[in-house]
């Protein structure tokens, strides 16, 4: 069927709509129409871009899930390696911290030769208090050598092996030893107990002892070296009747936590025995 | 060859003893594995060997201890007597057999020790030898029994395996 408009026209007026069209755009009249046009077209783009995603994830997630795992598991190896570099570090920088303390002692002192020996056990017998420690004869030690470390008296060798040693500490029950108030110039006995702590006997009732008052070895009797520290004085007890007064020391050096100690080893006990009257 | 097993067995427990289970305390007490090996040792029923284990054993912590008059090897001899005897009597219990070797053991040693001390001249009071040293030791000593008797009813296993009837 033919037209009635002619085809010349129908050109015509396409073209007339599509200049008026573009004038309309440039000159912004066309915006608001165009606005409303694209909202849903962005919207639409918007869902399939999502469910494209989606569906591209769910493709490619195995291979990526894997790979992120395996990288986990990797960098939780790492960290557990690190964590235990730094639990040996740790434990390096403490045993260093105790040897520099033992070594500044040591350069202190310079009248005594010293021997130093890790603590490598405890007696086995709860009623004991007794450490093991891994120099013997070999390194020099012998029986009756006296044990310190930087924080003060720890006990005296009680028997002796090639290898290892056995010492009585200060704060076994059976542990008497002379000791001599520092500024008071008083003596007296420090006797250990079963629970490790350090009780001061036979204190003049007339000497004026006050906590913080330090305690030395006096050297009476020979078993150890005169002046070494011991502890200090944190309470006192005195009654009016007693004859003596005593006294709780508390020693500077942790027993519990032992880990090394200096034997002196220029220090030889004086058997004094031969010298007590007997009955 | 169970001597020799004993031995190595015996000088490694005395190790892990004076290491670290000795460093382990409840309030004072510790809790003493070689009482609870030999307990655990005399009765089993395949084993043959005791005595000689509770020899070596014995000897062995009473020259590593400063504990006076080898009272461990006496301490371990007794022990290791009562369980041969109650494992020829009761031998249908021996866990309950093993708590009360471990009870009369316990309180056997910490009694011995403290009269031997204190013949010695250490300073034990009485009152808080027991609370301090004796009851925790003999919990602690009650708590390892049964983890003690099952790793030595797997030695005795290996040690004296079955006779299979051909």
């Amino acid at each position: 069927m033919k037209s009635p408009v002619p085809r010349f026209w129908q050109t015509v007026v396409v073209v007339l709509i599509v200049v008026g069209l573009m004038l309309l755009a440039v000159s912004g009249y066309l915006g608001p129409v165009l606005r409303a046009a694209q909202t849903p077209l962005v919207a639409a783009q918007r869902w399939i871009s999502s469910r494209y995603l989606a569906i591209y994830e769910l493709i490619t997630s195995p291979t990526d899930m894997a790979a992120l795992r395996q990288q986990n598991q990797d960098l939780q190896n790492q960290v557990s390696q690190l964590q235990t570099e730094v639990i040996e570090l740790e434990q390096r920088l403490g045993e260093a911290q105790v040897l520099y303390a033992l070594l500044d002692f040591a350069r202190e002192q310079p009248q005594n030769t010293y021997v130093a020996a890790a603590v490598i056990g405890r007696d086995p017998n709860p009623f004991m208090r007794y450490i093991f420690i891994d120099r013997g004869s070999d390194s020099g030690v012998l029986a009756g050598m006296p044990v310190v470390t930087a924080q003060g008296l720890i006990g005296r060798v009680d028997a002796v092996t090639a290898q290892a040693c056995r010492v009585a500490l200060i704060t076994d029950p059976a542990t008497v030893i002379n000791v001599t108030l520092q500024s008071l110039k008083a003596d007296a006995q420090l006797v250990g107990s079963l629970t490790g702590e350090l009780t001061l006997e036979m204190i003049p009732s007339d000497v004026n002892l006050q906590p913080g008052e330090l305690v030395l070895t006096s050297g009476l009797g020979g078993d150890y070296p005169s002046d070494v520290l011991i502890g200090q004085v944190v309470s006192v007890r005195k009654l009016e009747t007693d004859l003596f007064q005593t006294a709780t020391v508390q020693s500077a050096v942790d027993f519990n936590n032992l880990q090394a100690v200096l034997v002196i080893t220029n220090f030889r006990p004086v058997d004094i025995a031969p010298l007590i009257p007997e009955d | 060859m169970p001597v020799l097993i004993g031995l190595g067995v015996i000088i490694l427990f005395s190790l892990l003893q004076i290491g670290v289970i000795s460093q382990l305390p409840l309030i004072q007490g510790r809790a003493d594995l070689m009482l609870l090996i030999l307990s655990a040792w005399a009765l089993n029923e395949r084993v043959e060997h005791a005595w000689e284990w509770t020899i070596i054993a014995g000897v062995l912590m009473s020259l590593i201890s400063a504990t006076p008059f080898f009272l461990p090897l006496f301490v371990y001899l007794v022990v290791t007597a009562l369980a041969r005897a109650l494992r020829r009597r009761i031998w249908q219990t021996p866990l309950l057999m093993l708590l009360f070797i471990v009870l009369i053991g316990t309180l056997l040693q910490h009694g011995l020790s403290f009269v031997s001390l204190s013949i010695m001249g250490s300073r034990l009071p009485l009152q808080a030898s027991l609370t301090m040293v004796t009851l925790p030791s003999l919990l602690l000593n009650l708590l390892l029994a049964l983890p003690v008797y099952t790793m030595i009813t797997d030695i005795a296993g290996w040690v004296y395996p079955a006779e299979l009837d051909v």
